[in-house]
């Protein structure tokens, strides 16, 4: 294992230096086309950051820079006399997205580690089902769901939000998972049970840490795809228990058809930040846990 | 229950099978089979269980419901009376879009009412699908090509990368909406005075650009995952044999990133089909864009036994794409694609 | 080997069966059907605690009216349930309670539009014999919005209706007719801006403006029996009308794209000389930062065709679910919320509009809410949108034909014969 890992350092190091020497050019391609990225992905970003910032009277002002700035639209946001409680959403949506991340990625290591490493029969069937789970429009499956929850007074709990999300992750996860673990050299890990490792063992301690990119890819998107959650948020949750979609998409103006552009925008900047922040710190761990592979 | 399990059983057996050459194989490799099928069961249990009640239970509900006709006003009470056993008139609805006008008889379905738009609907959507992860896969690959080199400001690149995704749908749908409204930003900036969300072209081309901001992001942090676990020798071993940048693109990256592309492919093709968010809010499904969720909404409020039969025609026409997906484009997250690549070039 | 496959098909059959276990608990049950049936009968007189689901309250006046009336009633204390700000979203969210048939959902507030439609579901309580309320100095046409088939199903609280804001710096007297607004086009075109805009994106907006134009003319869009009275020649006038000015120029090209707000965003900047819209605009075009038109503004009735228009209503009613386990409570309560205090403290803390016809010549509204005296002669000769069970459908058969004869895809015949097609087919489903 460590051996291995100094192996491909060296190499890294080698051909970083090969392609220092031998080309300047490539890198300043590397660099225009991350620029070129970066501009694209943060454009509409920015203007949603000047609107946040721009005073409420000034909404419909398209001047492409910051003027009237105004912290308002963050008191807006936050204010409990206007009923918003973006505060308190916040925390229900990270615990919700946490716990629907965590759980998601246990059942889905399970289950890829099932469908890439045993043999069993139904395997084709197993991962038709559920890939199905991905199939029926979203819309049409909250009804049926709400009459469930009801009947089993579930209306306004975090599990009633947490358990519809799993679902919603998991066949993402378990597919990108297998896919995965199906790519690793699972040599290494009969080679550690020969060491007299047990099978969980051998899974933590050696393929986990050579997986370690994909899980944490996987529980990258499964965390923003519940983070995003809106619809069965917006029928299952509770005043306590509301989300930040549920809470942002509850916005109004000070008048009655008067649309709140810049309370949303605030509060969608307010949410947006500590997702990257937390993938952030995600991506270092990516980073160090692939050293072993990927730096080329 | 046991109608349907014989047809999955027999496939199967058959799959494994084909699956390889186990069938050749001894004894032992059943025990071994037997035991690992048990482990099996266990590992895979907590998942089945979960989409049992989430996803299988409201969609064995849609299906019961889509078998009954809509509600029908008592013309005497003024109310609502539960419109019986209609077989599969409901889906006769939807697919030769039939109505019925005031004197009973079967007609077809006027402009405006929901059942003239399906086919429309069901098109739109496929467009959609198309052109949205065509251009998300390009640009999705593109970027982690590059974020997957070594160079200083690399974590910057990365963050922004995410920021598209990590804005929530709701947020992002009214922010394209303010951003395309005709006293925008865009016709500001550019200016134009096109009205993005007036007629039909425009309006597409700015549904097609907000889904393809938004959701690049998931193909790029999907093929990245994919590139970085292609170990870096086999570049150095290709490099040493002199092959060319092209080539090892072609003839590794590709290869070997194939499995975590198709799987990125396939669930953003099964999203794309069920866009509803961005179309519902940009353009209120006017001018054209209209999908089948947004006819499904709009349908759930007109009566709930027919939006059931649409949400079914939905799930397999979905179900179709996604099998020949499976079946024909190799996106087959059991039989390991690149096994072979990987093979030739050690 | 059969063995062998049941037991690989273990987890599925799990599953499978445990989903069929929960369908089999609870049927389906999803579509509703006639609901309320003898529910409407029980708890009349059940006094106790209630709760009150209303859309966004963020200018804070249904919490302190709450609390007002939980300090004098303590054993029949009201929890405020807030929904969310997006119609469709309270809608949708009515619905699935009522069909899961809520207890925790006594009093609703319901959108003029819902009424005929959760009314036929037989959701909502009937406002009769015991539960009989007082509609005394109630604007007719707000009343008429809460009735289905001559029984009162919800309480008018708050209204809204159009009006036609005016640049007075480039027009003086304001037009009564159409025809005369479309005589005074030229004006605008001399400064270089644009004439007239109303809300003519595709959404339930254009249903209230086309709805707007074909009532002005004598037109109607569905009759009392429910079936479709569009394809007649008021109604071809109003449609016309619109589709005319279009054409024309004197509506801009973009009013296609115009919801309340854009619209507003256009007037505020100077570049429109007429707008129709409703009376929240006066308030943010005499406030507004980027507001250029302060000082220059003024507001009409509607122009019709020989006067003031029919202008469409907006506003909200009470109605109480035949779930609710405390029915008289609620009923006292429908009686707090739509007292001439409780219209007051709307009025003049939330900028609604009041729903009693004293109210609109009443000093102090009228000094803190200028436009009420023109927007009662709005509300006056306002017809309700079509009341009927199937306003979702109907509002779909008019937004799709009309916004094709504005696009110019269709002729002003062929959308409403396709209207009156596309509505007779959902109501006779």
């Amino acid at each position: 294992m460590s051996t291995l890992t100094q192996t491909s350092t060296e190499h890294a190091a080698a051909a970083k230096n090969v392609a220092l020497r031998r080309n300047r050019w490539a890198s300043s391609r590397t660099y225009i086309s991350a620029a070129i990225i970066v501009i694209w992905c943060l454009l509409p970003f920015y203007w949603m950051v000047v609107t946040a910032f721009r005073d409420v009277g000034y909404t419909f002002d398209p001047t492409p820079f910051f003027t009237h700035v105004t912290l308002d639209n963050f008191a807006t946001a936050f204010s409990s006399e206007m009923g918003n409680h973006l505060d308190r959403a916040l925390l229900n949506s990270l615990f919700i997205s946490g716990v629907t991340t965590v759980v998601a990625l246990l059942f889905g290591i399970f289950a890829a580690y099932a469908l890439a490493r045993l043999n069993f029969r139904g395997k084709f069937l197993v991962l038709g089902l559920i890939l199905g789970a991905s199939m029926f429009p979203g819309v049409a499956i909250v009804t049926p769901l709400f009459q469930l929850f009801t009947n089993i007074n579930w209306v306004g709990t975090y599990q009633a939000m947490i358990i519809p999300n799993i679902s919603f992750v998991l066949p993402l996860t378990v597919y990108t998972l297998t896919s995965f673990f199906r790519e690793m050299p699972w040599e290494l890990e009969e080679a550690a049970r020969i060491d007299g490792c047990t099978a969980g063992q051998a899974f933590r301690k050696v393929i986990m840490p050579l997986a370690a990119p994909a899980v944490f890819t996987t529980a990258i998107l499964a965390f923003i795809a519940a983070w995003n959650e809106y619809l069965i948020a917006s029928i299952l949750s509770n005043d306590a228990t509301q989300t930040v979609t549920v809470a942002i998409a509850s916005f109004a103006g000070s008048q009655p058809h008067q649309e709140p552009y810049t309370a949303v925008m605030a509060a969608g900047t307010v949410v947006t930040i500590p997702l990257v922040v937390l993938v952030l710190i995600f991506q270092r761990k990516i980073v160090s846990g692939l050293t072993a592979g990927a730096v080329k | 229950m046991s109608a349907q399990a014989g047809p999955d059983a027999k496939h199967g057996s058959a799959n494994s099978a084909r699956g390889g050459n186990k069938g050749i194989k001894e004894v032992g490799a059943d025990r071994k089979e037997k035991t690992q099928g048990r482990s099996a069961t266990l590992l895979i249990v907590p998942t089945m269980v979960v989409l049992a009640v989430v996803i299988l239970y409201p969609v064995i509900n849609a299906i019961i419901m889509s078998l009954e006709h809509d509600q029908g006003l008592d013309p005497v009470t003024g109310t609502f009376v539960a419109g019986g056993f209609a077989g599969l008139s409901n889906y006769a609805h939807w697919l030769f879009q039939q109505c019925t006008d005031p004197s009973g008889a079967t007609v077809s379905c006027p402009p405006g009412t929901l059942g003239a738009q399906f086919w429309g609907a069901t098109g739109v959507t496929f467009f959609f699908t198309v052109v949205t992860v065509f251009f998300e896969t390009i640009l999705g690959f593109w970027m982690a090509l590059i974020m997957a080199r070594a160079f200083r400001g690399r974590s910057v690149l990365r963050a922004a990368v995410l920021v598209p995704w990590a804005i929530p749908t709701a947020v992002t749908a009214k922010l394209w909406f303010f951003i395309f409204a005709f006293d925008g930003i865009v016709n500001t900036v550019l200016n134009t005075s096109i009205l993005w969300t007036g007629s039909e072209g425009p309006a597409r081309a700015a549904i097609i650009i907000a889904d393809v901001w938004k959701t690049t992001p998931f193909m790029a942090l999907l093929i990245l995952a994919g590139l970085q676990m292609i170990p870096a020798d086999i570049y150095e071993a290709a490099k040493v044999d002199g092959a060319s940048t092209w080539q090892r693109f072609k003839l590794i990256t590709l290869p070997l990133v194939k499995p975590a592309l198709m799987v990125a492919i396939l669930f953003r093709v099964l999203d794309a089909l069920r866009m509803y968010d961005l179309p519902a809010i940009m353009t209120g499904g006017a001018n054209g864009t209209t999908t089948l969720s947004i006819l499904v909404v709009n349908q759930i409020r007109i009566g709930f036994n027919s939006a059931a039969a649409l949400s079914t025609i939905t799930f397999l026409i979905i179900f179709i794409v996604a099998f020949i997906f499976v079946r024909f484009l190799g996106a087959n997250a059991v039989e390991s694609a690149s096994g072979g690549a990987k093979g030739k070039i050690k | 080997m059969p063995k062998k496959i049941s037991r690989m098909l273990l987890p599925v059959a799990t599953a499978a069966t445990f989903a069929l276990l929960l369908s089999a608990c609870s049927g389906g049950s999803g579509g509703g059907g006639g609901g309320g049936g003898g529910a409407a009968t029980e708890n009349l007189d059940g006094r106790g605690p209630i709760t009150y689901v209303q859309g966004k309250d963020n200018s804070d006046v249904v919490r302190p009216l709450i609390e007002k009336w939980n300090a004098a009633h303590p054993d029949e204390k009201v929890t405020f349930k807030e929904q969310s700000d997006n119609a469709d979203q309270q809608h949708d969210d009515l619905v699935k309670n009522f069909q899961a048939k809520n207890v925790d959902y006594d009093v609703a507030s319901v959108d003029v539009i819902w009424t005929a439609e959760f009314a036929a579901q037989g959701w909502l309580q009937p406002l009769k014999d015991t539960m009989a309320v007082s509609t005394e100095g109630m604007l007719p046409a707000t009343v008429k919005t809460g009735t289905y088939r001559d029984v009162l199903y919800t309480l008018p609280q708050t209204s809204d209706g159009g009006m036609l804001y005016y640049r007075k710096d480039l027009v003086p007297t304001p037009p009564k007719t159409w025809d005369e607004m479309m005589s005074m086009c030229p004006i605008a075109k001399e400064k270089g801006i644009d004439c007239y805009a109303g809300q003519f994106a595709q959404y339930e907006g254009l249903t209230v403006n086309v709805a707007e134009a074909i009532n002005s003319q004598g037109g109607t869009i569905v009759g009392s029996d429910g079936k479709a009275t569009v394809n007649s020649a008021e109604a071809k006038a109003g449609l016309g009308n619109l589709v005319e000015a279009y054409k024309s120029g004197n509506i801009p090209k973009q009013a296609l794209t115009y919801q309340e707000e854009q619209g507003r965003q256009s007037f505020e900047d100077g570049k429109l000389m007429f707008l129709r819209n409703w009376p929240y605009v006066y308030n943010l075009a005499k406030t507004d930062g980027s507001s250029t038109v302060k000082d220059t503004f003024g507001i009409a009735p509607l122009p019709g065709k020989d006067g003031p228009g029919a202008s469409t209503l907006g506003g909200h009613n009470l109605g109480v679910s035949v779930y609710s386990k405390n029915k008289a409570t609620a009923k006292d309560f429908l009686a707090f919320m739509t007292s001439e205090e409780t219209q007051k403290f709307y009025s003049t803390q939330g900028s609604l509009a009041p729903v009693l016809e004293s109210l609109y010549t009443d000093p102090t509204l009228v000094e803190k809410l200028p436009y009420l005296p023109v927007l009662l002669t709005s509300i006056q000769n306002a017809v309700p949108r079509p009341v009927t069970p199937f306003y979702p459908a109907v509002t779909q058969a008019i937004q799709q034909n009309s916004f094709a004869a504005l696009q110019g895809t269709k002729t002003v015949d062929q959308a409403l014969t396709d209207m009156e097609a596309a509505i007779n087919t959902t109501v006779s489903k």
